[in-house]
Formats: C-alpha cells, structure tokens, sequence
C-alpha cells in the first residue's frame, strides 16, 4: 500500500512537471538585453545599432511579436567598459530576469561576457564582436555568434586584392593599435605570405587607438611608396586616416584597402577618391546586388535613413541578424514543442545549427560544432555614381563562407598557413553598382 | 635614416609639436598663476574643435577664408563662455581650499562637458578641412605637406610663444599676472584685485585650449572622447616642462614631436610611449620639470 501511494505521488509529480515543460504558458513579452557602445569613439558603431534595434522590435511587435509574444529591449552601453560592463550585464540577466541577451560590438567586451553568460545560463548572441579566437578555445552552449568573424572577413578583402591586383610587390600597413588592429593584420599577412610568399611588407604602423594625426605615417608612406596600404581602422581614425593620406596624394599613389571601410563610405563622401578596396564585414551593403529589388529590403533602409539621417552600415545589419537569428531560434523551438511555448533550454537547444535568412543579404548558418555564423563576404571598390554624394561600391564580389571560414575545430591562423596560391582561383561571381 | 628621411621626420616633428604646445601652454598658464590642475582642459579642446568646426561649415558657403576667422572666433567663445563659467561658477567657491576639491570639480565639468557634446554634435565623426584645402601643398624632396601644418601651425605656435612672453613681461597686465602669481597675498595688499587677475588668466588659457582645438580641426576628425586623449597628452607636456613654465612647454613639446617622428621612421612600435618616457626620463633627473624650480612654502 505504502509502494503504491509512494509510486502515484511520483507519477503525480512527473506528470505536473512535464506537463509545466511541455505547455508553458506564453510569457508576457521576450526581454532582450543589449550590450553596445553609447560613449566613446565606437559609437559610431554602437549608436546606429540601437537604432536599428528599436526600429526592428517596434516592427516585430507591431507584426504580432515573436510567437505571439512582444519583444522589449534594454541596452548597456559598453563604454562604461571592465567591471561596469559585467556588473550590468549581470544585473541585467539577474534582476530583470532578460530572456536572451546580445553582446557585444568590442571582441573585448566579448571575451568578458562570454563565460558571464555561460556561467548564468542565459543564451547570448554576439552580435558584432569579431575576434575569431572566443570560438576557437572552447565549446561553449549558450553562447553563438549570429555573423562572421575576422578571418572570412580579411580573407575576403585579400582574395580580391589577389584578384584584381595580383602583380602588387610591396605592402604597409597602417592599424589602430589594439587587439582588433593587431589581431586583423595577423590574419592578412598570414593569408598574403601563404598565397604570394613574394611580397615584401615595407612598413607595419600601429598608430595610437584614437590619434588625432597621422602626417608623420602619410610621410613615411609617401617616400616608401608601397603598391597596397592595408587598413582595418574605423570611425573617426580612418577618416582622419584617408583625409589625410587624400590632401598629401597618397591615396593616389597607392592602392589602398579599406577593410572594414563600408561603414565610413557615407561620411568620407567626396574626399574618397575612386579605386579604393572597401570590404563590408559580411553580407551587406545598402544596395546589395542581391538584394537591391527586393521591396522589404528597401523598405527598411529608407525607414533606417528616415529615423536617423543616414543608410544603414554594418553594425545595423549585424544587429538585425541577431534578430533574425532570434526569431528563427523561438519559431523552431516552439514548433519542436508542438506549438506550445519552450523553455529557455529548448530554446537554447533549437538555436544550435540554425540558418536563417536575414532579408538583406544571404542567408547566416550557425554552424553546430563551435556556434560560429558562417556569413558570405561582399567586397567592392569604390565608384562615383550619379545621385550620389559619397562614393558607392562597384565591381562587387560575394565570396562563399563555407570557403573562406577556418573548419571548426582548428585555430584560424594554422588553417591560414595551409592555404595555397590556387586558393585564389576559386569562382566568384562579381556585381557591377 | 638618410638626410632625406631625417628632412622629413624634422618637419613632422615641428608640425606636431605646434599643435601640441597650443594645447598645453593654456594648461601650464592656468596652473602657474591659479595652481589648479584643469582636468576639463581636454573638453575644451574638443569644444573649441567642434565650434570651429560647425562654424566652419556654415560660413564655407559664402567664402572659404570666412572659414580662418571662424577658428578665432569658435577659440574666443568658448574660452570666455565655458572658461569664464568653469572659473566664476565652480573654481572660485574653492579658492583656499583643499587642491583636491579643484581637481575634483574639474573632473566633474570634463564628464558633464563630455556629454553636452555628444548631445550637441552627436557621435558620428565630424570633418571640417576647409581652412586647409585654402592652402597649397609643398614638396619636399618630393613628398607632398600641407603648408597647413608645416607652416601656419608652427608659425602659429611661434606666435603664441613670443606673444604671450611678450605680453607678461613687458604689459602692465602681464606685471600684474606675474605679481599674483609670485604673491598673491602682496599683490592684493597693494590694490591688485586678485579675483579678476584669476578670471582672466583662466579665460586666456581656455582659449588657448580651444585654439588647440579649433587649429587641429581641420586635420583631423571630431569625435566623441577626443578631449580625454588630449588632456592625457597636456599633463604629460606640462609636468615634463614645469608645470607654470611657457618656455619649458614650448620646449618639451619641440621634444616630443621630433622623438615621436623619427621614432615613427626608426621604430614606430615605441611611438606611443614617447611622451611619457621623456616625462619619466625628466623627472627622475629634474623632479619639478625642465624648466621648473624648488618652490618656498609658506608656514
């Protein structure tokens, strides 16, 4: 008697519990904490995709929300930087109990919050840090980057420096100088000394993060006079960086790279000359070849530059993957839950693996092994277009992400070293503006 | 190094140091006639860049070189508006009180001024070439300078220099700055009123702070945090100098422009650490700077 009161008690207990995983009951809305700079120089970055942040879960909920469910936001600005940034982050998950969060712009604050979020088991997307080795060094489950990292992202700018400009001899490099500055310049000539072991590199400069003059770097530039000058500086340093190199006639004299230069494109507007290699760090450009028809595409590019004065850059695309990527996770784990509402683990488990469409470029895979976005490239070099009061890309190249990203599993810099010059034969389809 | 590299390390070394003397020299002003370390010099700095920069773009339009006075003026006002306000409002309350009260008050004016400009100029880089396109390139041993900053600039600087020299030594104004500055206590003992000697002072080292701004505004972009970068910068020139020393400022900057270039040709990885290792250098040698003296304090 004791046994069979003991056993229907616990099938009791079982049934209720499975019954509170199986049918949870919608919540009143998905918080989303975000992470992003609201201070200091990477607001360029930072500001822009709050907005675009905004803008699209205004969108979401007006379309019915995710599942039925409204999104509501709240942002940390990461220019507080160090304890202040954990401390929030933390409170943020703790106290106002966020669904997900998405962090971070700076590969810094990353490599901070990432076993943060690991350790209070809150799903994370990072959103727009780019340093490849946070995914390299451990296998992590909550936490999944919703785009690309470093080395597609360099490799792509090489690949169509080899391309289009194969007979280069001499290179220099000018890069602000901290982690990202030094970390993307490892993954180039790295790429450079495996595919064209021939070339000379005259002159690796590391300017100071922030410098407000670089005429000593342009004059050194100008007596070395390298073929290619390689950049992957942003916001205020590389406008500094090309306005200057511009007056003195060295963006004339050589052929520089612009990186990450796509979302500086709008502000250099007439001093940036043409020919310049500009990559995108992903899949997206505002009138993307692939995209540029599309009615919803353009829809959200006119109400981004009717919101805030300006066409969208990278940092807005890469927050709107991260939302995309969000939604894709919610659906397949509701769906996988037979149409009632998941639980946070399941969630979790329904985000491994995904692809989604993100509406503005071509689709992000987050591949299973190691969380890492597997996101297309697109290059271009700049062109004046009538219409236009800053320089647009032409002669654009999407390069395959399943190609240019290091396989799971191996450091990105050992896989580099095994590329050879036939790596750069591969077929890559080129868009005219 | 060839001479021709050396040529060219010497002029962007000169280059640099007049537009780092503008911005510290205020600073070293300040603190050797009021002893307050303005911490909201850099915000000034980036006040004056981003007023001559707005005021550079409006008047553009109608005729480049209106884009020069709009420098001066952009230096004037925010010297006598936000100088004068700093002094009157919030430094003269704590006149004769502990130093860490000004430095603190000061501190807090950099944050708050820190984010009036965000607010007022947004985050997005700011470029204002104009005053710099007006003028024509040079070639030196064929590599192409802006006469901008190889020649106005230090011209500027030298200016300023003589000028300010000038005018403390050889004006009755510049007597009576000297007087307070030596003993303000004697000073005010023989009709000099002290109060407005400060103001003044303070107002012509905000100035001078945004002149720094307002001459580099056309070379470089505006952006948010450019003031924390410069006040780093000024401290370093100023104590290296002798903090109150113009000669030592001009001098220490001379130094640090022509170190920083030709570390920038022989070995650019050490390019950052260049001010700071000449300021550790002078002081273990000189502790109150290369210009400074052993003070007498009065029990």
């Amino acid at each position: 008697m004791k046994f069979l009161k003991t056993a229907l008690a616990a099938t009791a207990a079982t049934v209720l519990f499975a019954g509170s995983a199986l049918a949870q009951g919608k919540p009143a809305e998905i918080k989303v904490g975000i992470t992003t700079f609201l201070s200091g120089p990477a607001s360029v970055f930072g500001v822009p995709a709050k907005a675009a942040a905004e803008m699209i879960a205004e969108d979401l909920n007006k379309k019915g929300g995710i599942g039925g469910v409204p999104v509501k936001l709240s942002f940390v600005d990461e220019g507080a930087g160090g304890e202040a940034l954990v401390s929030n982050y933390r409170r943020m998950v703790q106290d106002d109990k966020v669904d997900a969060t998405f962090a971070s712009i700076s590969s810094g604050s990353c490599n901070q919050l990432v076993p943060v979020a690991e350790d209070l088991k809150v799903m994370n997307f990072m959103w727009d840090c780019g340093a490849a080795s946070i995914l390299e060094t451990k296998k992590y489950r909550y936490n999944f980057r919703t785009q690309a990292n470093g080395t597609p992202e360099m490799l792509a700018v090489l690949l169509y420096l080899l391309k289009t400009k194969p007979n280069f001899k001499t290179i220099a490099v000018v890069n602000q100088d901290y982690a990202w500055g030094r970390e993307s310049w490892e993954i180039f000539s790295t790429a450079l000394k495996a595919m064209k072991p021939d070339v000379q590199v005259v002159a690796e400069l590391f300017p100071k993060f922030g410098a407000p003059d670089y005429s000593t770097e342009v004059s050194r530039l100008l007596a070395l006079r390298p073929d290619v000058v390689f950049t992957t500086s942003w916001g205020g340093d590389l406008d500094t960086l090309v306005r200057q190199s511009g007056q003195r006639g060295l963006l004339q004299q050589s052929t520089f790279i612009l990186a990450i230069g796509e979302s500086s494109i709008q502000r250099l507007g007439k001093d940036l000359p043409e020919g310049l290699i500009v990559g995108a760090r992903g899949d997206h450009w505002f009138l993307h070849p692939e995209k540029k028809g599309d009615a919803a595409f353009k829809a959200f590019n006119e109400a981004f530059k009717a919101k805030t004065g300006a066409w969208p850059i990278y940092p807005v695309y890469h927050m709107a993957q991260a939302f995309a990527a969000l939604q894709t996770a919610y659906d397949k784990a509701i769906k996988a839950n037979g149409g009632n509402w998941p639980t946070r683990e399941q969630v979790v488990d329904a985000t491994a693996g995904i692809e989604f469409a993100t509406g503005f470029g071509r689709p992000v895979t987050l591949r299973p092994e190691d969380n890492q976005g597997l996101e297309a490239q697109l290059v271009g070099v700049t062109k004046t277009v009538p219409g236009y009061d800053f320089k647009l890309l032409d002669n654009m190249m999407i390069f395959d992400p399943k190609v240019i990203t290091n396989p799971a599993g191996i450091r990105s810099v050992e896989w580099l070293k095994t590329l050879k010059p036939e790596f750069v034969k591969m077929d890559v389809p080129t868009f005219k503006q | 190094m060839n001479t021709t590299l050396a040529t060219l390390a010497v002029l962007d070394g000169i280059s640099y140091a007049a537009l780092v003397f503008l911005v510290s020299v205020g600073l070293s002003l300040i603190f050797g006639v009021l002893r307050v370390v303005n911490v909201a010099h850099g915000s000034l700095y980036a006040f004056g860049a981003y007023l001559a920069a707005t005021l550079s773009l409006a008047v553009a339009p109608i005729s480049p070189w209106l884009t020069y006075p709009a420098l001066i003026v952009a230096s004037i006002a925010i010297g006598v508006i936000c100088g004068g306000f700093i002094e009157r409002f919030l430094l003269r309350p704590l006149y004769g009180r502990d130093d860490v009260l000004q430095l603190l008050i000061t501190f807090a004016a950099f944050m708050i001024m820190d984010n009036l400009q965000r607010l007022i100029w947004g985050v997005q880089p700011i470029f204002a070439a104009e005053p710099l396109k007006l003028l024509p390139n040079i070639s030196v041993f064929g590599v192409a300078y802006t006469s901008y900053q190889v020649i106005l600039l230090p011209l500027v600087a030298l200016l300023t220099l003589l000028g300010l020299r000038y005018f403390l030594r050889r004006t009755l104004a510049g007597a009576v700055i000297l007087a307070v500055t030596e003993d303000r206590e004697a000073s005010t003992a023989i009709g000099i009123d002290a109060k407005k000697v400060y103001f003044v002072t303070f107002v012509i080292g905000a100035s001078f702070a945004a002149l720094g701004g307002a001459l580099a505004s056309p070379t470089t972009s505006l952006v948010p945090g450019m003031g924390a970068d410069m006040i780093v910068l000024s401290f370093a020139v100023a104590a290296t100098a002798g903090l109150g020393q113009i000669e030592g400022t001009a001098l220490t900057a001379l130094m640090i422009g022509l170190t920083r270039a030709f570390i920038i040709y022989i070995q650019p990885e050490f390019e950052v650490l260049v001010p700071y290792l000449l300021m550790v250098l002078v002081l273990l040698v000189r502790p109150f700077g290369l210009f400074g003296a052993v003070q007498v304090r009065k029990i």
